[in-house]
């Protein structure tokens, strides 16, 4: 399967994911809104170009935004770890050549620690980023504070469930393929 | 000049993200102005084709529930048929009319509107409710919706060709006038954003006796809203000291979680109602205009 049509399955997976199973959950608590479409920017592979990074996370969050009535909302979010992203590879993956040698960010390509900070650092800025954005217009500051913590907790142990119970079967990349 | 284009091309990837970010931002705040007018309608045609499909199996979920609700509207409507009221008198005999209500001098105020729930959720402190019927079936802006078993739920906000977006309560800038049963006293209903199983209500004034229980319904004064439409009933009496007026918790009577089937109520005196509110209080309000 190529890139491009894993990809696109991928979106189409994440986004009806969000929309109709965790957005649709019964209402657990007034702080806990479980996320998890946004690790669809974190799976794209290293080989896209950080302009392209830009849009595809750009239109990501407004697909999800369109569901949700919240034009932009997700969008932002999503932009700004778009953004992000490349930077924080960059620091975390050795700078030999195995760098690229698989094709996406995962466990096995970065090992679990630095594949665990990665994930980390960017549903923290996500969630931290959206939830300001609700937060200017509606509610308390106690609130703004304990709502990151508690989604990005949430989403964190969602992650790690799915690479789990989904380990993605990456080919190891080499010159004759 | 030149030097600003290869900074500009040095930079491409930040401008890119600003750019973006602006765009966002944008779409963000001036929600309200433009995108309705605009994008919403083919996001919504095109959300509301997809959210159908996955309404075809959820409904099946609900049923039971649903069933219930139709079958106690039912109940409440057979009861006032008047077959089942006899005289005392056996002389005097009781003739139906055909005619239901006097048409003569009367004019309907609301129509009803069926429609199904395709889209719902409770979980955001913005919740919003897509029905499958649009502009093609006369829905427009500012109609109220009513659960089956006729509790308030919310109101439209934005309409397309084929599916409409309803501002439910659960809704944090959703205000309602209501009132209450027992004594008529008016209030606003609103939702705090942290239980979808209580709503708030402000405005009642001290000197009313209140009991948990008591039952809330939308006022006459509302534009949208039928009157005496079941909102909810008053679960708990918060003491707030700092003001003569209550802070009333309201358990909702439509159950958010499982909408299936809901009433559009259109208000046929609404344009009038609110074009005369405008226009007066422009008139009173602005010196200029108002010689004296």
């Amino acid at each position: 399967m190529s890139d491009l049509l894993r990809n696109i399955i991928r979106f189409a997976v994440f986004i009806s994911i969000q929309v109709y199973v965790l957005n649709k959950v019964p209402h657990l608590h007034r702080f806990i809104t479980p996320y998890l479409y946004f690790l669809f920017i974190l799976w794209l592979p290293f080989s896209v170009s950080r302009q392209w990074l830009l849009v595809i996370g750009f239109f990501t969050g407004l697909a999800l935004d369109y569901f949700t009535m919240t034009p932009g909302l997700h969008a932002a979010a999503c932009l700004l770890i778009a953004y992000v992203r490349p930077f924080i590879i960059n620091i975390l993956t050795p700078k030999d050549s195995t760098e690229f040698n698989y094709r996406e960010p995962s466990p096995k390509a970065m090992q679990w620690t630095p594949y665990l900070v990665y994930v980390f650092i960017l549903t923290f800025l996500h969630h931290g980023y959206m939830v300001f954005l609700q937060w200017l217009s509606f509610g308390s500051f106690l609130d703004f504070i304990v709502k990151v913590i508690a989604t990005t907790g949430i989403s964190m142990l969602l992650i790690v469930t799915v690479e789990l119970l989904f380990p993605r079967k990456l080919k190891f990349r080499t010159n004759t393929a | 000049m030149r030097n600003v284009f290869l900074f500009i091309r040095r930079y491409k990837t930040f401008f890119t993200f600003l750019l973006l970010q602006v765009v966002s931002l944008w779409f963000l705040y001036n929600y309200n102005k433009f995108h309705r007018a605009k994008f919403l309608g083919v996001a919504n045609e095109m959300t509301g084709r997809i959210n159908t499909q996955y309404n075809k199996v959820e409904d099946y979920f609900v049923l039971r529930e649903e069933n219930r609700r139709v079958h106690r509207m039912n109940d409440s409507l057979l009861n006032l048929l008047p077959q089942n009221f006899v005289r005392a008198d056996t002389s005097v005999q009781l003739v139906q009319d055909s005619v239901l209500f006097d048409t003569s001098g009367n004019f309907r105020r609301y129509y009803f509107r069926p429609a199904g729930v395709v889209y719902n959720t409770v979980n955001s402190q913005k919740n919003y409710i897509q029905l499958n019927r649009g502009l093609n079936h006369g829905i427009k802006d500012n109609m109220a919706v009513l659960s089956s078993d006729g509790s308030a739920v919310g109101v439209v906000v934005g309409v397309s060709p084929n599916f409409c977006q309803v501002m439910s309560l659960l809704h944090v800038q959703q205000k309602v006038n209501v009132s209450l049963k027992k004594s008529g006293d008016f209030g606003t209903i609103e939702w705090d954003g942290k239980d979808p199983r209580l709503l708030t209500l402000r405005g009642i004034p001290k000197s009313i006796e209140i009991k948990t229980g008591d039952t809330v319904l939308t006022s006459t004064y509302s534009f949208n809203f039928p009157p005496g439409k079941l909102v909810g009933t008053i679960a708990e009496v918060v003491t707030d000291k700092s003001t003569n007026f209550y802070v009333l918790r309201v358990k909702p009577g439509a159950r958010f979680y499982n909408l299936q089937q809901v009433f559009v109520v259109e208000n046929l005196q609404y344009t009038e109602q609110t074009a005369l509110n405008l226009e007066s209080r422009k008139r009173i309000e602005d010196p200029k205009k108002n010689p004296k």
